[in-house]
């Protein structure tokens, strides 16, 4: 890189706007499989579906918990009448997949027309007896994982807000956390209670598969932190109690709607902390959750340098090398700095939308990584324009390009290395354990390009005639 | 409002950005919404495309909801002409624009200024056509545009080619095995005589639009995509058009008598009738297939066939005429031109559905029982539910359905394909066979029938040890069948007696 001065803190720039991302509905492609007893209705029209089942490949799944209320010219221009449409559709889905809730999902059309779901919602459901749910997740404001922010957002106002107060019902409520203990006795899951320090009750937000959450949870437990909930749960009707007063805390970074309103509306106290990618991001997660509990963290420095010990044949791979993240997961931030304490140096991070408070102490720790690791300070690109960033890649021809479907194929033709970004959202990245997979996705194209390296096939598209 | 889990066809931006980005040099901006580019997703992982599709966004945001989209639109179609050149670049609605109803033509007009290429509106309604329309519409508007154009400039090629030439309408990116179908088409040309003036959209530049005219007739193999393309044409400049789908051995031939037609009419004196019967008896392998005694086992067995016009068609005329193969039910989801499917099927086939509900037509193949299914991905997966085996016959399809092996569906090399593709999805004659003898080694539970409904019937022991020992491949059907009858008569408990009795009255 030939920089003309090392600018000493992080600079932040904004684009255009035209970059290519997912549309935030993709989002029930993880939700209803998160919660298992859901059901999405996206309301929207063929492009919302077709999208769906095609770049979602939600298809794969023979029959999904979520369908699309296909609005249709007559809905458009109100000649029917959008409550009773939602009746009958909402009726249908409880006759065949009796749900514990509905999670509708509204989408630029319905933004457009106006359609007022927050206000047809409660009648609705006061009349079919079935939670309703309503998220924009709409291309018009949001970007791809933000679309999981709308939801849980919009499910925060349905956490139960005090203890239930009958013994038999909390356990009908905890059926699958019960079946978790495999049927120890009640004096046994009492003993455990000692087990923890006593702190506030602490409820961690962002969906995640269950094995990292059992992961995350028992990481905190060994802390003697006690996991109160998890908002979302496996289950609907598992929802986490939300009282004033409580502590969160955010273990993805696309999460700051969802913040908001705990801090807001529920009257929590949000932990600020960064999160729990990479094995210094987990720690610095787990630290910071200590000290707001007053808790004196055991034995996170060699669980650490263990983690980093077992990660060195991969980041052998990449140490030295760039990455240049084009932005489309809002993940970019967490998984920069975890690439630039791996070794690598990072020219450029783009992301979609840049909370600078929500992610301030993920912010301060990039800029600690990079001081400590001597690379100059990336450039956030907010909002990018994915065709000046081309240029830039032709320009600075990084050693890896994390980006979108949309780009990820014509760049290896031309010889860049580059991993779909969608991958990092799907897989499991959280935690001290699923470090070696952020890098075993993060260093595959490399790997498969040494294989290939003898060959000579890095370029495959003919030189075009540059105009 | 329509429930909906899947759809057969795309909405009708689809369409437009296939037309587009088959073009050489065409690039396509839509009026959408940030994550409503996805089909380059679906180009660049579908296709492997090594380019970058050639489409981008104006994005519309908040501020264009607003205010509306003002130099937005503009801006965006000048700034593409700079940075890439195009020859055209085609201004696509999507059904945020067709709500906004802001006056794109308007923009195109003012761009046009600017703009060293040209600037085009896709004249579709996102509410009205769906992704097949609005390819077949867009594809005649490039067309006719460059052909006014060329007229205007008083550059149209007043003659036409001195030996017999065709133009092939309709290839396109994203269409089924279409690259396939095309190299065996200009191989068929090749192998007749006729030279290949224009392929259409796909790998086209809009300057050779205006040689057109220069063919001697037009082949437009898909029914779906560019017929409007070629009534244009024969309107226009009397073009004659073949819109025979040469899929299957009939079909095949009955396409090159009727190119034979054509072109002896323009003054060329050609015979086909000893090709097609040399490629029909010695060189293509269906026709021999269908003698075989392999072929042989499928006779009668019943099959259900859903797809698009084209392949539904031509799949239900093989599988019932040339392979003597039972077809129960044959469906397309072209609603929008059924008359044509019903016409078309209603010999070769015992039932017609029309419709594009996924469920419904799960419904009738449960219903229906079929020993295979020639469908679509979705009923793929209806017949992963059902145990029956599936063969894809049409979009919409996975990246699977992108082979890099040589695989047309059409010419002689298709009818091979075809075959295989076939004898592939029913289960091996053999290993049936000794299945059946041997009571099978499928452990798999039973499935109920109807795509949502829940049994309600309860199996006692022994009864439900009897269905256990019932081999795989057939036990869900026993199942049905008894159930079916113990609904019948109203029977809540299905006992050894009423398996039995059921048996003898259905013949499970």
């Amino acid at each position: 890189m030939t920089l003309a001065q090392e600018p000493t803190a992080l600079t932040f720039d904004c684009e255009t706007g035209n970059y290519h991302t997912f549309c935030p509905i993709s989002c029930v492609a993880w939700l209803y499989q998160k919660i298992e007893d859901s059901f999405f209705l996206v309301i929207g029209t063929k492009t919302c579906g077709y999208f769906l089942q095609n770049a979602m490949g939600v298809m794969i799944f023979a029959e999904p918990r979520y369908a699309m209320a296909e609005l249709e010219e007559a809905d458009i221009s109100a000649q029917l009448n959008d409550y009773e449409e939602l009746k009958r559709l909402c009726v249908q889905i409880k006759r065949d997949r009796n749900p514990s809730v509905i999670v509708w999902i509204g989408t630029c059309t319905t933004e457009i027309i106006k359609m007022d779901l927050e206000g047809l919602a409660p009648k609705l459901e006061a009349e079919i007896g079935i939670p309703i749910v309503t998220a924009r997740a709409n291309g018009l404001d949001y970007a791809f994982t933000q679309g999981e922010d709308t939801v849980l957002a919009a499910m925060a106002h349905k956490c139960p807000s005090q203890a239930p107060v009958a013994e038999a019902e909390k356990e009908e409520r905890n059926a699958i956390s019960k079946l978790l203990n495999f049927g120890k006795k009640k004096e046994e899951t009492k003993a455990e209670e000692s087990e923890y320090v006593d702190h506030p009750p602490l409820v961690l937000f962002g969906s995640l598969p269950d094995p990292v959450v059992t992961n995350l949870t028992l990481e905190l437990k060994k802390q003697g932190i006690k996991v109160s909930g998890w908002l979302p749960a496996k289950r609907f009707t598992e929802l986490p109690v939300i009282e004033e007063g409580y502590y969160t805390c955010g273990v993805n970074p696309f999460l700051s709607r969802t913040a908001t309103t705990l801090m807001r509306r529920r009257k929590t106290k949000l932990i600020g902390a960064p999160f729990p990618i990479g094995p210094d991001g987990t720690r610095a997660w787990i630290e910071k959750i200590c000290s707001v509990f007053g808790i004196e963290p055991q034995g996170l420095e060699e669980r650490e340098a263990k983690i980093w010990e077992s990660l060195e044949d991969y980041i052998k791979l990449i140490r030295g090398k760039s990455v240049f993240f084009m932005g489309d997961n809002l993940l970019e931030i967490s998984l920069a700095r975890f690439l630039i304490r791996c070794g690598m140096t990072c020219p450029e991070i783009g992301i979609p939308y840049m909370d600078k408070r929500y992610q301030k102490a993920e912010l301060d720790l990039l800029e600690k990584t990079c001081q400590e690791m001597g690379v100059p300070l990336p450039k956030i690109i907010e909002k990018p324009d994915n065709y000046n960033q081309i240029q830039r890649i032709y320009e600075l021809q990084p050693d890896l390009v994390i980006t979108g479907m949309a780009h990820a194929n014509p760049l290896e033709a031309r010889g860049i290395n580059t991993k779909w970004s969608v991958e990092f959202t799907f897989a499991q990245i959280h935690g001290f354990t699923n470090a070696r997979d952020i890098l075993e996705l993060a260093t595959r194209p490399l790997r498969r390009n040494n294989n290939l390296k003898e060959l000579g096939w890095e370029k495959l598209v003919k030189e075009e005639a540059q105009v | 409002m329509k429930l909906a889990y899947w759809m057969y066809a795309g909405p009708a931006h689809i369409g437009t950005l296939r037309i587009a980005s088959s073009f050489k040099n065409v690039h396509a901006i839509m009026h959408a919404p940030l994550g409503d580019d996805y089909f380059n997703v679906m180009r660049s992982m579908l296709e492997r495309e090594r380019n970058f599709t050639p489409v981008t966004a104006s994005i519309v945001d908040r501020n264009v909801l607003a205010r509306g989209s003002q130099e937005k639109v503009v801006d965006n179609i000048t700034r593409k002409d700079r940075e890439e050149h195009p020859d055209l670049i085609i201004l696509t609605p999507t059904c945020t624009s067709s709500i906004l109803q802001e006056d794109l033509q308007n923009f195109v007009e003012r761009a046009q200024i600017d703009a060293q290429g040209d600037v085009m509106l896709a004249d579709v309604n996102h509410y009205r056509v769906n992704e097949l329309q609005a390819a077949d519409r867009t594809l005649q508007q490039v067309v006719e545009y460059y052909l006014n154009k060329a007229r205007k400039k008083e550059e149209l090629p007043a003659e036409k080619t001195a030996k017999p030439s065709v133009n092939i309408i309709g290839i396109s990116t994203l269409g089924f095995h279409n690259q396939h179908d095309c190299t065996e088409l200009k191989r068929l040309m090749a192998d007749l005589g006729i030279e290949v003036n224009e392929v259409i959209p796909e790998g086209a530049s809009v300057h050779n639009l205006k040689n057109l005219p220069r063919a001697w007739f037009n082949l437009v193999p898909y029914r779906e995509l560019g017929l409007m393309t070629a009534k244009y044409l024969e309107t226009e400049f009397g073009m004659p058009y073949v819109d025979i789908a040469p899929m299957g051995v009939v079909e095949t031939a009955r396409c090159l008598r009727k190119i034979q037609q054509i072109i002896n009419a323009q003054g060329a004196e050609v015979d086909y009738e000893e090709y097609i019967n040399e490629q029909t008896l010695y060189v293509s392998q269906a026709a021999w297939f269908s003698r075989s005694i392999d072929c042989q086992n499928l006779t009668g067995k019943k099959a259900v066939v859903f797809g698009d016009n084209t392949h539904a068609v031509a799949m239900t005329k093989i599988l019932a005429r040339e392979m003597g193969i039972h077809v129960v039910l044959a469906g397309t989801y072209c609603k929008y031109d059924a008359d044509w499917f019903r016409e078309q099927v209603s010999e070769y086939c015992d039932e017609i559905l029309i419709s594009d509900d996924n469920g419904e037509i799960g419904d009738a193949i449960a219903r229906l029982e079929p020993a295979a299914i020639f469908g679509t991905q979705m009923e793929r997966h209806v017949g992963k539910r059902l145990n029956i085996p599936c063969g894809v016959i049409a979009a919409p399809i996975h990246i699977q359905n992108f082979p890099i092996g040589y695989k047309p569906f059409l010419g002689y090399e298709g009818t091979n394909q075809i075959a295989d593709l076939v004898y592939n999805s029913f289960t091996l004659g053999m290993e049936d066979h000794l299945l059946e003898i041997f009571g099978g080694h499928d452990t798999k539970e039973v499935i109920t029938k109807g795509i949502s409904a829940d049994s309600d019937l309860n199996w006692n022991k022994e009864a439900q040890a009897e269905l256990n020992k019932v081999p795989g491949f057939v036990r869900g059907k026993v199942k049905r069948n008894t159930e079916k009858f113990a609904r019948e008569r109203g029977l809540a408990e299905i006992t050894l007696e009423v398996m039995y009795a059921a048996k003898e009255a259905v013949g499970a």
